[in-house]
């Protein structure tokens, strides 16, 4: 005679499966406070989410190593995700290094329609090239693309400033990396 | 007496900054050496980040008081990684290492000890830095150490744009000729003896070598690092001082730079004032 014997997993009120979806969508309302309205998701800083039991665990991507926006980040991440687990970390990681490649196209579309222009450039993939010629990107006000680049670096790590030189306006876009 | 309505705790885990790994897995003598290879990786970020932050407010024109700042940001950032790796291993306090130390302890490479001085002096410093740095982080983009090789990746990404910066600069500074190019010229004579003190071997670096961690000595490095720079130099119409940079001393001074002892200063202050304040 076999006894079934409820295994732990058995017993949980709901499977990993729809409780990462959950997750991921919490984590949506998150946004990086250098770029609102723009979600850590969209960004690509959300590198892996386990979850286990009683337990959740999600690895960030720095865009950029220096960047302070990082710690509140995370705890927003952390503070969202509270009401899912008793234990909820979250993990920065270099284990790969987030690209601008990994920005959604809705994400692409979004900082587009807020006058910040996306990165342009380098292939998925590609490694930098030692000295890479960074092109001004199309204006997110015109559509021009007669734009030149006034500074590689701007008012945050991820930021570099260019100028339209049709509809006469400076504006901010993603540096390419 | 009613019962309190059960509270759901969220026990929250704040979590590592750095790659986890087990330290004690380390040999002895690797994690001794391998300590000291991070440490002059963050003092020479940590230095150099300070020495950038000295221009903000004051660079010459707004989009390079915008550019430095940024630059000491991205070096500080990377310095902190750097502190916090070390201290994975050695188990010590990485902000106690970066501000806690006294004058004398630091090691940043020698290129560092000169005070700021004008501003194609700061272009210079830090075009022979970051060629330099560049050199040195190719020989570790493969490290056996995988948690040191990952954020090498990550550094390199950033490197890219402060090398195109400087790239940019001392190409401006030549090609204009005259107080710009003499300027130019007046800075690289003193700093040459300098300019490959970032690779002064380290103690028991044939382990990091045998081990994988760098993938070739200090001494190969500085060789390469001399070659491009002539060769740089020398498409600009620049001329190379007579003197042979010194590589083997490159950490070592007698005692701190009067420059360095200015800068220690300011960025101990708070930490001398209050260890352990945060805001």
């Amino acid at each position: 005679m076999v006894i079934a014997v409820p295994t732990i997993s058995a017993v949980r009120p709901m499977s990993a499966v729809p409780l990462e979806s959950a997750i991921r969508a919490a984590l949506a309302d998150v946004s990086d406070p250098e770029i609102p309205g723009l979600s850590i998701v969209d960004l690509g800083i959300v590198r892996d989410v386990q979850v286990g039991p009683g337990r959740v665990r999600v690895e960030l991507l720095p865009t950029f190593i220096g960047c302070p926006a990082v710690e509140l980040i995370r705890e927003a991440v952390l503070e969202r995700l509270a009401p899912f687990a008793l234990t909820v970390e979250a993990d920065i990681t270099f284990a790969e290094p987030w690209t601008t490649e990994r920005i959604t196209p809705q994400g692409r579309r979004q900082l587009s329609e807020r006058g910040f222009a996306p990165p342009t450039g380098v292939a998925l993939g590609q490694e930098l090239p030692l000295f890479p010629t960074i092109a001004a990107a199309a204006c997110p006000w015109c559509g021009s693309s007669n734009t030149r680049l006034e500074n590689a670096f701007g008012t945050t790590l991820c930021r570099a400033i260019a100028h339209c030189e049709d509809c006469l306006q400076p504006f901010e876009q993603f540096k390419t990396i | 007496m009613t019962a309190e309505p059960a509270r759901r705790t969220t026990r929250v885990v704040v979590a590592r900054d750095v790659p986890s790994f087990d330290a004690a897995a380390i040999a002895p003598a690797t994690r001794d050496t391998l300590s000291e290879l991070l440490l002059t990786l963050a003092d020479d970020e940590f230095v150099q980040g300070f020495l950038d932050s000295e221009w903000t407010g004051i660079a010459p024109m707004l989009e390079e008081d915008v550019a430095f700042s940024s630059l000491a940001q991205d070096e500080i950032g990377h310095a902190r990684v750097f502190y916090e790796l070390r201290a994975a291993l050695t188990g010590e306090d990485p902000d106690e290492t970066a501000f806690g130390r006294p004058v004398d302890a630091y090691r940043h490479c020698r290129l560092l000890d000169h005070p700021r001085t004008d501003w194609a002096f700061s272009i210079v410093r830090r075009y022979l830095y970051d060629t330099a740095d560049a050199v040195r982080l190719v020989a570790l983009a493969d490290s056996s150490f995988r948690p040191l090789a990952e954020v090498v990746a990550k550094v390199r990404r950033e490197e890219t744009y402060h090398l195109l910066h400087l790239d940019a600069w001392v190409r401006r500074l030549a090609d204009r000729g005259g107080e710009a190019c003499d300027r130019l010229q007046g800075a690289l004579v003193t700093l040459w003896p300098d300019a490959l003190s970032m690779f002064a071997p380290l103690n028991g670096e044939e382990t990091l070598i045998r081990e994988r961690i760098l993938a070739e000595p200090m001494a190969r490095l500085a060789a390469r690092q001399s070659e491009r720079l002539e060769a740089v130099f020398a498409g600009l119409g620049v001329h190379l001082p007579a003197t042979t940079p010194e590589v083997a001393g490159g950490r070592t001074r007698s005692s701190p730079s009067d420059g360095f002892r200015w800068l220690w200063g300011e960025f101990t202050s708070v930490h001398r004032l209050e260890a352990g304040a945060t805001w």
